[in-house]
């Protein structure tokens, strides 16, 4: 049996840069992941549906409008809402450090703020993907 | 397993995307689930969509599948794309195109990557296909990877197959006239509000009749442009048009045959290879042989011969 990571990389809301989620998204495929990537301006609703349908083991938000603290937990409610437990919710983006304890309290596992080192999102990627 | 394959039956979206996800690993007891699904499916329209990479498929599937729910149908799109031969990672990005079709609970998409497989498609598309048929999609819609001359294995499991393709490549129509050209149900010439629309279509047509016995299906060259919604309307219409002429002419049930066919093919080729390169047995005989081949010993044919007869015996 040959499992591989599947990850869902989305931009939520309205902002329009994407250059983060893409080198992201190149850095996990590098690692041998499957990245769907979904394009910008999705909402939770979104998200969560092609989450479902790609059965992904990961999803990977990335915002950098400030509006984290919304957008992010819309995901991780939804994601409660279903009763969906086994994906693991990591985000990236421009993120004060006193939004990243609330982040994860609303279960955002891994919060990766500017300069966070590629190796370091595979490898918590690969250390807390939940089956 | 089989409470999984319930839930997949009845429509259950998450039943459904796990058991792809267990298609696609090939779960150990995959087997008995597509075991349990088998009778409900075999209903499905297929339709495969195939093209250069960069013509537009996925919008065009995208708008397709609008069409279709427009017309009351649930809709199943396998959106395929390559997998690093390296790192054994993809980059899937086909849904990007898809974004208005993901909250309709009437559509389903799944995005794969092609893990080794060559030809335009994954080895688990069969499965993939069978489980949205007996989840009760009416129309399932493959999309290829973007394909060069010869990836044409599409025709295997499509009941119409689609070749995609741009004005204003110049080559273009060259570079498909041997492989592409010859497995095409409806050609689309996409992008259609791009200058050099007419050479393209004129050059495709005097092609097909080139090769145009009176009494056969003439192959419809249809003009769209996805990203302008133009043509679609047209499109499904000359798709239905072919499904009705297999219907009429008795040979759809031939295509379910051929599909079938190419399944069994797949399935013993997927354990042939995983018994011969990965189980322990055989391995080690490989290894082996593999370096007697280098020390000249022997030559890739009788070491072929060898492992064949092993298996044979």
């Amino acid at each position: 049996m040959m499992k591989k990571i599947r990850v869902l990389v989305a931009k939520p809301g309205l902002d329009g840069h994407d250059r983060g989620a893409k080198v992201v998204a190149r850095a996990l495929r590098d690692a041998g992941m499957e990245v769907i990537y979904t394009g910008l301006h999705q909402t939770a609703d979104m998200i969560v549906n092609s989450a479902i349908q790609e059965d992904v083991d990961v999803i990977g938000l990335s915002l950098l409008s400030g509006a984290h603290m919304t957008l992010f937990t819309d995901v991780t409610n939804l994601l409660k809402e279903k009763g969906i437990d086994d994906i693991l919710v990591v985000g990236g983006g421009i993120i004060p450090e006193e939004d990243i304890a609330p982040l994860r309290e609303a279960g955002i596992t891994g919060v990766f703020g500017p300069g966070t080192p590629l190796e370091g999102i595979v490898d918590f990627i690969k250390g807390n993907v939940k089956r | 397993m089989k409470d999984l394959a319930e839930r997949a039956v009845a429509g259950d979206d998450r039943a459904v995307a796990r058991l792809i996800t267990y298609a696609e690993n090939g779960h150990p007891d995959l087997h008995e689930a597509m075991r349990a699904i088998h009778c409900h499916g075999g209903k499905a329209q297929v339709i495969g969509i195939t093209g250069v990479m960069g013509a537009g498929k996925s919008t065009l599937v995208s708008e397709i599948a609008l069409e279709y729910r427009k017309r009351g149908k649930k809709v199943g799109i396998i959106a395929i794309d390559p997998t690093s031969p390296f790192s054994g990672g993809a980059l899937l990005g086909d849904r990007i195109r898809m974004s208005r079709l993901t909250i309709d609970p009437g559509i389903f998409i799944r995005s794969m990557g092609t893990r080794g497989m060559l030809g335009g498609l994954t080895g688990a598309v069969y499965d993939v296909m069978e489980i949205l048929d007996a989840s009760g999609k009416d129309v399932i819609i493959v999309e290829t990877v973007g394909v060069g001359q010869a990836e044409v294995d599409i025709i295997k499991i499509a009941d119409t197959t689609l070749v995609v393709i741009v004005p204003g490549l110049g080559d273009s129509v060259q570079a498909i006239k041997a492989g592409l050209m010859e497995i095409a149900d409806i050609f689309v010439v996409n992008k259609a509000d791009t200058p050099g629309i007419e050479r393209t279509m004129a050059e495709i047509e005097s092609m097909i009749d080139l090769g145009y016995r009176p009494g056969m299906r003439k192959t419809p060259v249809m003009a769209t442009s996805a990203r302008e919604c133009r043509g679609i309307i047209e499109l499904v219409d000359s798709i239905q048009e072919h499904r009705f002429f297999l219907e009429s002419s008795g040979s759809l049930p031939d295509y379910l045959r051929k599909r079938y066919e190419a399944e069994i093919v797949e399935i013993i080729h997927k354990r042939l290879m995983t018994m011969i390169f990965d189980e322990k047995v055989f391995k080690e005989k490989v290894k082996g042989l593999i370096s007697r081949i280098e020390t000249k010993e022997t030559d890739p044919y009788s070491a072929a011969e060898e492992i064949l007869a092993e298996l044979l015996k």
